[in-house]
C-alpha cells in the first residue's frame, strides 16, 4: 500500500522532504458515502437506520473534503471520524441484518477505503525512533486488528450469514464473557499442564541429548536420521498411541507434546554448536580449553540463536500438540475436548471462543520466548543496532 | 628423514638438536595435507631456529605455508615428519603449558561479549582469580590504548580497535612468545603504519620472542631482526636475512638506503622463489 500508490500520490507537486501524503484515497470513500446518501439502507429499515446512517456518510465526507491542517492532526480526524462513522453503522446493524441493500454496501466500502488510507498514514509515520513513533508502530496491527473485527462484524451481519457458518466478533465477544469459567478450566488443562510440561520436558530433553550427539560421534551419525523420520510421524497417528500408554488425563497430550518438541530442539541445538566459526575454536584449542570450557564459553553462545528457532517453532508446535491430542480421549475438560464437542452440539460460538483463547495463548507464548531470545542474542547481526 | 617422528613415535617425542637455547627449533619437518584431490605438500624440509628476544617475519606468497608453520608451532597443525619443540617441549605440551599468545588473521572477538570480558577469556580459562584477571585486563588495555572502551562489544570498534583488543587478548595470557598470523593484513595502511609502531615499541619494551607471518615487504623489513622468505609449492624456506636495524627505529626508517637494501634483497628472494611458477 505504501509503494507505488504512495508514490503517485506525493509524486508530482510536493517535494520529497514534505512529510504529509495526499490523502489521495480519501476522495474516493467521499464520492461512495455521497453517492449513499439518497439510497435504501435495507429493505424494511427504520428511520432511525437511514437518518444514522445519513449521518455516517455525512462524517466520512467531512475529513475527505482535505481541508488544511497539521499532518498528526489531520490523521487523528480522520481515524476518529471513520471509528465514528462505523459506530454508527454497527449501531443500526439490528434491523439491517441480513436484508443490507446497496446503500448499506457503499457506505461500508466508503469507510473501509477510509480505513486503508488511515492505515497508510499511520505506516508512514511508523518508527522506531522517538516514542511517538514507537507507539505509532505499536498501533498499525492493533488498528489493523480493529479494521479486520468491524469489517468482519459488518459484513457477516449485513448479509445474514449464518451463525453456524461465521458468527459475527460481537458474538463470540458475548459468548467468551459468559464463559468464562469454562474457558479458564480448559486453559489450565490444556495449556497450564499439558502444553507447559511437555513443552519443558520435549525442549529440555531435546537440548540434552543434542549435548550427547555432539560428544558422541557415531549418535551423530545414527540417532539424527532415525530422529528426522520419528518427526515425520502425523501427530494423529501418536495422539491414541499415548492415550493408550499414558491414560486420558493431561500426562498422554504431555507425551505427544513431548514427541513433537523433541526432534526440532535436538536437530538446531545440534547444528547451532557447530556454528562456532574455525577461528573461533582455534582460539579455544590455543587456550588448551577443555570440551566443556570451550561449550560454556563459545559454542553454546554460539548457538543460541538455533536453539531459540527451535523454542519458537515449539511453543506453537507444543499448542497444536496438546489441542489436537485432546481429540483422542480425554476427561471432560481441555480447549480441544470443547472444541471437538461444542463442534458437534453445533454451538459454534463456544469454538470460537476456543480458538479465541489458543490464538491469545500462542501469541503470547511465543512473544515470550521472542523477548527472552531478544535479551540473550542481541549481539547477533539480525538485532545489533 | 632418518629422525622421522611417526605417529606410533615413543611416548617421549625426539626433541630436535638445537632444542636447548631456541625458543623454538624445527628440524626437517614436512607436512602434507590429504585433500580429496590427493596429497598437497604444505610444508617440505623446514630448518629454523628461533632464539629469545628475536623478532622474526614469515614472508611469500600465499600458498608458501607461511601461516601452516605457524600453525604446526601453534599445535593448532600437526607436522608429517621431522623435529619441532616450542619452549624446549613438544608444541603440544607447550599450548598446555599456555606459553604461547596467538593473533589470527581476524579478531575473532566474540560478540556476546565486551572488549573487557573478550580479553578475560584466556584468563577465565586458565582460571586466575578476579582480581588478578581485573589487574591484567586493564593493564593490557591500557597498553593498546583501549582504556575506555571496556564496556564497547566489538561490532561497535573499527577493525583497528578490534585487532588491537585481540592483541591485548593474546598479551593478557602474559606469554613469552607471540605467534601473528598477517594481523594486519585486513586493516588500511595508515592504520597498519600505525600498529606496527605500537608493536614494535611494545616488543622493544617487553623483550618478548615474536614471529611474524605477512605478506607486506616494508612491514616485514621495517618489524624484523630477521626474516624468513619462503617459496611455494611445495612450501619451504628460500632466505634468511638478518636485518641489524637500531632497536628504536621509526617509521622514517624506511627511507633510509639500509632498509630500501634489505627490502631489496627479500623482494629479490621472493621473485627468484617464484620464478619457476611462470
Amino acid at each position: 500500500m505504501n509503494g507505488a500508490a504512495a508514490d503517485m500520490a506525493t509524486g508530482s507537486s510536493t517535494g520529497p522532504l514534505t512529510p504529509a501524503r495526499a490523502p489521495v484515497l480519501a476522495y474516493p470513500a467521499a464520492l461512495l458515502a455521497f453517492t449513499a446518501i439518497p439510497m435504501p439502507v435495507a429493505t424494511g429499515g427504520s428511520i432511525v437506520a437511514g437518518s444514522s446512517l445519513l449521518a455516517a456518510a455525512l462524517l466520512l465526507i467531512i475529513p475527505a473534503l482535505g481541508i488544511p491542517r497539521p499532518p498528526a492532526l489531520r490523521l487523528v480526524l480522520v481515524g476518529a471520524v471513520t471509528i465514528a462513522a462505523f459506530l454508527l453503522i454497527l449501531a443500526n446493524l439490528s434491523p439491517v441484518e441480513g436484508k443490507a441493500s446497496l446503500g448499506y454496501w457503499l457506505l461500508l466500502a466508503s469507510a473501509g477505503v477510509m480505513a486503508v488510507q488511515m492505515m497508510r498514514g499511520l505506516a508512514h509515520r511508523a518508527g522506531s525512533g522517538s516514542l511517538r513513533a514507537r507507539l505509532i508502530s505499536l498501533s498499525v496491527p492493533v488498528v489493523f486488528g480493529l479494521w479486520l473485527l468491524i469489517l468482519w462484524e459488518c459484513i457477516v451481519r449485513g448479509a445474514g450469514v449464518p451463525t453456524v457458518l461465521l458468527p459475527p466478533p460481537s458474538d463470540i465477544a458475548v459468548r467468551f464473557a459468559s464463559s468464562l469459567d469454562i474457558l479458564w478450566a480448559d486453559f489450565r488443562q490444556t495449556f497450564l499442564k499439558a502444553v507447559i510440561a511437555g513443552y519443558v520436558m520435549g525442549c529440555g530433553s531435546g537440548f540434552l541429548v543434542a549435548l550427547l550427539v555432539d560428544r558422541v560421534p557415531f549418535l551423530r551419525r545414527g540417532l539424527l536420521p532415525v530422529g528426522n523420520m520419528v518427526s515425520a510421524l502425523p501427530i494423529i497417528g501418536i495422539a491414541p498411541i499415548m492415550v493408550m500408554w499414558f491414560g486420558f488425563d493431561w500426562p498422554s497430550k504431555a507425551a505427544v507434546v513431548v514427541v513433537m518438541t523433541f526432534f526440532p530442539m535436538l536437530v538446531n541445538t545440534v547444528s547451532g554448536l557447530s556454528a562456532a566459526g574455525g577461528m573461533e575454536r582455534d582460539l579455544m584449542r590455543t587456550y588448551a580449553a577443555t570440551h566443556a570450557q570451550s561449550l560454556v564459553k563459545l559454542r553454546l553462545p554460539a548457538a543460541l540463536p538455533f536453539i531459540f528457532n527451535a523454542l519458537k517453532i515449539n511453543s506453537t508446535l507444543a499448542l497444536i500438540g496438546a489441542i489436537v491430542a485432546e481429540f483422542f480421549g480425554t476427561p471432560i475438560v481441555g480447549m480441544g475436548f470443547r472444541i471437538s464437542t461444542e463442534v458437534g452440539r453445533m454451538n459454534i460460538g463456544m469454538v470460537w471462543a476456543e480458538i479465541t483463547v489458543a490464538a491469545i495463548a500462542g501469541s503470547l507464548f511465543y512473544g515470550i520466548v521472542a523477548m527472552i531470545e531478544r535479551a540473550f542474542t542481541f549481539w547477533h547481526p539480525s538485532y545489533r543496532h | 628423514m632418518s629422525e622421522q617422528v611417526t605417529s606410533q613415535a615413543a611416548a617421549r617425542p625426539q626433541m630436535p638438536a638445537s632444542a636447548t637455547g631456541s625458543v623454538i627449533a624445527i628440524e626437517d619437518l614436512s607436512l602434507t595435507f590429504q585433500t580429496a584431490d590427493g596429497p598437497v605438500q604444505a610444508l617440505s624440509g623446514i630448518d629454523l631456529a628461533i632464539r629469545r628476544g628475536e623478532f622474526v617475519s614469515l614472508i611469500g606468497p600465499s600458498g608458501c605455508g607461511k601461516t601452516t608453520l605457524l600453525r604446526v608451532i601453534a599445535d593448532l597443525e600437526q607436522p608429517t615428519s621431522g623435529l619441532i619443540s616450542v619452549n624446549g617441549e613438544t608444541p603440544d605440551a607447550a599450548r598446555r603449558d599456555r606459553s604461547y599468545g596467538y593473533v589470527f588473521q581476524a579478531a575473532a572477538l566474540y560478540p556476546w561479549r565486551t572488549i573487557a570480558s573478550n580479553i578475560a577469556l584466556p584468563l577465565e580459562i586458565m582460571g586466575l582469580p578476579k582480581a588478578e584477571r581485573a589487574k591484567r585486563v586493564k593493564r593490557n588495555m591500557e597498553l593498546v590504548n583501549l582504556t575506555g572502551f571496556e564496556r564497547k562489544f566489538p561490532w561497535q570498534l573499527s577493525g583497528g580497535m578490534q585487532q588491537r583488543a585481540s592483541i591485548a587478548r593474546a598479551l593478557a595470557v602474559e606469554p613469552d612468545l607471540l605467534l601473528m598470523d598477517e594481523p594486519f593484513g585486513a586493516l588500511d595502511e595508515i592504520v597498519r603504519d600505525h600498529l606496527n609502531e605500537q608493536l614494535l615499541q611494545l616488543w622493544a619494551k617487553t623483550n618478548k620472542t615474536i614471529v611474524f607471518v605477512t605478506h607486506s615487504i616494508p612491514e616485514a623489513v621495517f618489524l624484523s631482526t630477521r626474516i624468513v622468505v619462503m617459496s611455494p609449492r611445495p612450501g619451504r624456506i628460500y632466505d634468511v636475512i638478518e636485518t641489524g636495524l637500531p632497536k628504536d627505529r621509526g617509521l622514517d626508517i624506511r627511507e633510509t638506503p639500509e632498509f630500501l637494501a634489505l627490502a631489496h634483497r627479500v623482494r629479490e628472494g621472493l621473485r627468484a622463489g617464484h620464478s619457476y611458477e611462470d
